[in-house]
């Protein structure tokens, strides 16, 4: 059976809901170690014994910025161990682990899949790309193979299985490699959030201005919805980065998802698309995202978002 | 302070892109532009290098073409370029990318190099990490926040649910996002330098690189597309459908 590592990094004290989706998958592939990173404990590890893993690595970086050591460590275990493939997420400590890991190795890394498979001649993954338009199929020889997949292409499923073993994974001096992490702040968490809200409102360069962007928010509390944006209004500044919805954002699948004055680029569309309804506001009657669109209103955000919002108001 | 630029010529997102038949790459006319998320890194650059008596050298792989987008970061006020230009660069991956922009980096010398955090055609999102660890220096990635002195750089790293401050002495590669500051506009006397600026163009066996490719695209499927809903022209009334749709999901 196939060797295959999952990444897995810690978030609130337990795996992150990536992490767990790229466990299970890793599982269907073959026999799976986990490369857990964080402060770790009986209780995280009895998650990732629950999704399936029998082994994992368990590596603490403390204070220190865990890329470097941990792609220092890494190397030199998959030289022993020879996995077959090593799954990480399109997350920020995940690319910089594969990124310098695959330097450290000399081997490709296969980024923003939606799907892997493992094959004779090495392994197999699928890319979503032109906004999900189109598939493209790419296929990497030699190995190790490194392999980013996108957040929620994968469902989380646990196994019920049992505690795994754990081994502490040591990470070496990286010299002038090294980084230290001297303050973690956490931003106030308003509402829901973009990765597990059940309806998402997001705005676009439609809303004419920054302060337009309201209409969003206050169409989002009625429906206790999360707040996302487009790369163009993020770009310019209007919100901030972790509202960012599309290929170099947050992948979303909310039952409901509404996008005001955004015309669809394939950068948006590729991070949205698979929601379970969505419902499209625009001025431009050719706008693309009214191709995906269950329901699409050909007018103008300042007008059709204010009515709605007092409609809900009167509700 | 040394201080160089990772940039990028895309072809211009505004326009419908395409692939080559057979190989699946794609298609880069003459004519490309700067990729808008460098603007912020050559922003970011030209500021820490005023603050620290520095240099902005900007440097880039792909086929240069007319060097539009080049001249464009130049005219914001970059001192110099150098382009990596080999038809056996064609389809590079990632490391290739990484190892190629290493070696053009090591010869102009550096104390800070500075990159966005993925391209918009090709968003891989690992060269910045490859390029540190083929210099053997630290990866400060998804900077949104950037300080920088003779010996030391300081930034504010995004995280899934706020931010880490992290600290490294030079030389380092930082990563930048979107918004980490904001770009200036060229002068009209910018543009007019930028054209009087040296660009440098390179080979590959100018820098003594050899590609080794082990990816490839093997297919291009059509994905099954989603079938678009209704359509309704606003005239005053439209908010009322979304507000039978919303109730019809049970969202109210």
């Amino acid at each position: 059976m196939a060797k295959v590592w999952a990444f897995v990094e810690e978030t609130n004290g337990a795996p992150s809901s990536l992490g767990l989706e790229l466990l299970t998958k890793a599982r269907e592939l073959g026999e799976v170690t986990v490369v857990y990173l964080g402060a770790g404990g009986d209780d995280a590890f009895s998650v990732l014994g629950d999704h399936g893993a029998a082994a994992v690595l368990h590596a603490n970086a403390g204070d220190r910025l865990p890329s470097a050591p941990l792609a220092a460590a890494l190397a030199e275990r998959a030289a022993a161990d020879s996995p077959e493939l090593i799954l990480l997420g399109q997350a920020y400590t995940d690319r910089d682990v594969a990124g310098r890991l695959a330097a450290r190795l000399g081997v490709g890394v296969l980024s923003n899949a939606s799907d892997v498979r493992l094959t004779d001649e090495g392994v197999e993954t699928d890319h979503e790309i032109f906004g999900g338009a189109q598939v493209a199929t790419a296929a990497m020889t030699g190995g190790p193979h490194i392999v980013l997949a996108r957040p929620k292409s994968f469902p989380a499923e646990p196994t019920g299985g049992g505690a795994p073993t754990v081994e502490t994974l040591e990470l070496p001096d990286v010299g002038t490699s090294e980084a230290k992490v001297t303050e973690s702040h956490v931003e106030e968490r308003e509402g829901p959030q973009l990765g597990d809200a059940a309806v998402v409102v997001s705005g676009g360069r439609g809303l004419g201005s920054a302060d337009a962007y309201e209409l969003i928010e206050k169409l989002a509390k009625p429906l206790r919805a999360a707040t996302g944006a487009t790369r163009a209004i993020v770009d310019a500044g209007w919100v901030p980065y972790a509202k960012q919805v599309g290929q170099t954002g947050k992948t979303v699948k909310p039952d409901v998802y509404i996008a005001a004055g955004i015309s669809g680029a394939m950068q948006h569309l590729v991070g949205m698309k698979d929601s379970g309804t969505i419902i499209a506001i625009n001025k431009d009657p050719d706008a693309p995202i009214f191709s995906v669109a269950d329901l699409g209103i050909v007018g103008d955000v300042h007008k059709v978002l204010p009515q709605l919002i007092e409609a809900l108001a009167n509700r | 302070m040394k201080v160089v630029v990772c940039v990028k010529q895309i072809p211009d997102p505004a326009t419908p892109y395409s692939l080559e038949e057979g190989t699946h790459w794609l298609i880069r006319p003459a004519e490309q532009v700067l990729d808008d998320t460098d603007r912020y890194g050559v922003e970011m650059g030209l500021q820490l290098a005023q603050a620290n008596e520095g240099t902005v050298a900007l440097v880039s792989m792909g086929p240069s073409g007319n060097a539009q987008g080049i001249r464009q970061a130049l005219a914001m006020g970059a001192d110099k370029a150098v382009i990596i230009e080999d038809d056996g660069l064609r389809g590079s991956d990632a490391l290739t990318t990484a190892r190629v922009l290493a070696k053009a980096i090591e010869g102009e010398g550096y104390d800070l190099v500075i990159a966005g955090t993925e391209s918009t055609d090709g968003y891989a999102g690992v060269v910045p990490q490859m390029l540190a660890e083929l210099l053997g220096v630290p990866a400060l990635t998804f900077a949104t926040s950037v300080e920088a002195d003779g010996g030391a750089v300081t930034i504010h790293r995004q995280t899934v649910d706020g931010y880490d401050v992290v600290v490294t002495d030079l030389p380092a590669v930082v990563s930048v996002t979107a918004g980490v500051v904001e770009p200036r506009y060229p002068t009209f006397k910018g543009i007019m330098d930028a054209k009087k600026k040296p660009v440098e163009t390179v080979s590959l066996s100018d820098l003594g690189v050899e590609t080794n490719e082990t990816q490839q695209v093997a297919s291009i499927t059509e994905a099954p597309e989603r079938q678009a809903g209704r359509k309704i022209e606003d005239e005053g009334e439209a908010f009322s459908e979304i507000v039978a749709l919303l109730e019809e999901r049970k969202v109210i």
